[in-house]
């Protein structure tokens, strides 16, 4: 096979076998990781001082806020790439991991609701990493709204690249303000962003976890962006083969 | 270059003059809304002067929404979008007259029907004077991030509800300083700090913001 | 049949306009083509007609030769350089579309300046009234854009062409429509009076230029749908 060029993968065909290819690999290490993970963060490592047990859905939060912050990048960066290097596979891309990182955010907020409700009797707490993760999740949302309202795919894929662009540009100044605002109005309670003294175990299961979330959202979106190939390139050759392959 | 910043902004002041009922209506949904919370929370003096000014900031970043959708959508169905990016001059001083325009016609008014507001609720006159200055910075970052989401949900179904999802989010850091300086001024404390990152955001989004419309505008005439 | 473009060359051309040329032009719509491999030219002193049946994209093709949109494949250029590139091109191009691109609450002369105004041709008064008279809307000059029948939108829109003082590419989308027989004459006149500047036309029609028509070459796009 000649020398391998990362152009080659933004033909959909191409992209559509590479992770036929890598997915079998990306779910294994992903289910492996997390068992892995949530093995360390539940049984192994310690109980903290003053939160007792229920600190340890923090295994599942930050890695899941960790990642809805980098596929956001994620996104943007391919949806950028898509637009000024006219690489449809990769605008594609940029779709495909709007809903997963959707998710993500979903889950960090949901779990960080949990870990609100034993230690401060609230199921919700509005400090400046939730109250963040939260405008993450609008910025999402009006991500995957304005991509679905526009029939046009091509137009579709640009629109969304300048909004995700918009969006990246303005987290920073978003967070900012969140933080601005919280140390404003939060008196000098025990914030969420305080985290326990991290024993050697729990770093380890954090990393753990991160690693196996990532695993899966490559699996995930690729899978999404496999799918979202087959659609647009639906009078393309490649695709008559795989539904034949498929059938067979 | 300026021509073509002053052509579109005088036709579209002069547009606004013609329909002066219709230009008027956010500013009537601005004082509906704020109406209803006295309603709705209780008509203590106490709660309404804690709650005032969020209360106005928010009102008027719907109000300022709700009237920005139409800022693209008519020029675009009669063609008159079209001609403006043909013209030659540079779609960004086009996005920057809308604007403009757009904070004449609504923001402007908003920032003057602020006072009344903010005696219907109660708010001490320091506090008063405070947030009709914040709005007076804030309200054109709304017209300015209002005219990307018009351009880039331009023709869209949905696009009067679409529009605000998209822009809102992007709006936070402007009610957080805006708010935050009248709740300064009313402690007792400076808020220049908060000025001061007002006007940053104002420098930073009439910078980005016309940039980012101009760009939307041709993709959605693509 | 095809009318023969040499009878443009006996008109003196001094200051010669570029060329159009549409190079293997392509244009998508949603998932299909709409037409592929076109190559058209307009040259200075030529009036190109454009025609083929409804959906085959003559207004879409209309609006690549603007630089309004952006080809699937191939290219659009002006003296060489393409369209969207060439800076030049916005003050030698005119376009007129289906859409009058007149405001309902303007005046007919408020419309128009604004137009006049953006696109940098004659905006004073006398010169506007001057060119509402070309086109038979002297009359209606002050009354609200809203108040006029499609046929008066119509010759309002095109007053435009009125304006111009030299030699500028036209392209024109369905000029003759709703217009009635002065209507007709009125556009005429102006399109013979660009060609003779040395100008050149591109326009669609769903009937064939009639007599007072200038002499056209046919561009048919049918053969080229996708």
């Amino acid at each position: 096979m000649s020398s391998l060029r990362w152009s080659t993968f933004s033909a959909p065909s191409r992209f559509y076998a590479l992770v036929n290819v890598l997915n079998p690999w990306l779910w294994g290490l992903a289910i492996a990781l997390t068992l892995a993970g949530l093995y360390m963060g539940f049984f192994v490592a310690p109980v903290d001082a003053t939160q007792g047990n229920s600190y340890r859905i923090i295994f599942i939060h930050v890695p899941a806020a960790w990642l809805s912050m980098v596929l956001y990048l994620a996104m943007a960066f391919w949806a950028a790439i898509g637009w000024m290097l006219n690489a449809r596979m990769a605008s594609m891309l940029a779709r495909a991991i709007a809903p997963t990182g959707a998710v993500f955010t979903f889950l960090a907020l949901w779990t960080g609701s949990f870990w609100g409700k034993p230690t401060w009797g609230t199921w919700w707490v509005w400090d400046a990493r939730l109250t963040s993760e939260l405008i993450l999740l609008f910025l999402y949302l009006g991500y995957i709204a304005l991509v679905s309202s526009i029939d046009d795919a091509v137009r579709g894929d640009k629109a969304g690249a300048v909004l995700a662009l918009v969006g990246a540009v303005n987290v920073p100044i978003i967070y900012f303000s969140v933080v601005w605002w919280n140390t404003l109005h939060q008196g000098a309670t025990i914030s969420m962003t305080a985290a326990p003294k991290m024993a050697q175990t729990m770093l380890m299961a954090m990393l753990l976890m991160t690693l196996a979330f990532w695993a899966y959202a490559f699996a995930v979106v690729f899978t999404r962006a496999q799918a979202l190939a087959v659609e647009r390139e639906g009078h393309a050759d490649w695709v008559r083969m795989v539904a034949r392959k498929e059938l067979q | 270059m300026s021509a073509a910043f002053v052509a579109v902004y005088t036709r579209d002041i002069r547009l606004a003059l013609r329909r002066r009922v219709e230009a008027l209506l956010p500013v009537v949904f601005f004082v509906v809304a704020v109406s209803l919370f006295p309603v709705g929370v209780g008509p203590e003096p106490q709660t309404l002067r804690v709650i005032a000014a969020g209360v106005v900031w928010v009102c008027a970043l719907l109000a300022s929404m709700l009237s920005v959708a139409n800022l693209y959508a008519l020029d675009h169905s009669d063609g008159s979008l079209e001609q403006m990016l043909l013209s030659g001059h540079p779609p960004t001083v086009i996005a920057a007259a809308k604007a403009a325009a757009h904070w004449t016609t609504t923001g402007a008014p908003l920032v003057l029907a602020a006072p009344v507001i903010g005696l219907l609720l109660d708010m001490s006159p320091a506090a008063l004077a405070t947030l009709v200055a914040a709005l007076l910075l804030g309200t054109p970052v709304l017209s300015l991030l209002g005219g990307v989401g018009a351009a880039l949900t331009l023709g869209l179904r949905s696009a009067g509800v679409l529009l605000i999802l998209l822009i809102l989010p992007l709006t936070i850091p402007a009610l957080i300083f805006g708010s935050g300086a009248v709740g300064a001024v009313d402690s007792g404390i400076s808020a220049s700090g908060h000025f001061s990152l007002l006007g940053a955001l104002l420098i930073f989004t009439a910078l980005i913001a016309p940039l980012a419309t101009a760009v939307a505008l041709r993709i959605a005439l693509e | 049949m095809p009318k023969d473009a040499a009878a443009s060359a006996a008109r003196t051309v001094d200051a010669a306009l570029d060329t159009l040329a549409c190079i293997d032009l392509a244009c998508r719509r949603g998932n299909r083509l709409l037409f592929k491999g076109v190559n058209l030219q307009v040259r200075a002193g030529q009036a190109v007609w454009l025609r083929g049946r409804n959906g085959r994209g003559k207004t879409s093709l209309l609006r690549l030769a603007a630089g309004l949109a952006v080809p699937e494949s191939g290219q659009v250029s002006w003296g060489g350089v393409d369209v969207r590139r060439a800076s030049v091109y916005a003050s030698v191009r005119v376009y007129i579309g289906h859409a009058n691109a007149l405001k309902e609450d303007l005046t007919v002369t408020e419309s128009l300046q604004f137009l006049a105004r953006l696109h940098g041709r004659a905006h004073d008064v006398p010169s506007l009234h001057g060119a509402l008279e070309r086109v038979g809307m002297a009359s209606r000059r002050d009354a609200l854009v809203r108040t006029l029948s499609q046929g008066q939108r119509r010759r309002a829109a095109l007053a435009r062409l009125a304006l111009e003082r030299s030699a500028a590419l036209w392209i024109l989308d369905e000029p003759y429509d709703a217009l009635d027989v002065d209507g007709i004459d009125a556009v005429n006149r102006l399109l013979h009076e660009n060609l003779a500047r040395g100008g050149s036309v591109l326009l669609t029609s769903h009937l064939p230029p009639g007599a007072g028509a200038p002499d056209v070459a046919e561009f048919d796009l049918d053969p080229f749908a996708g």
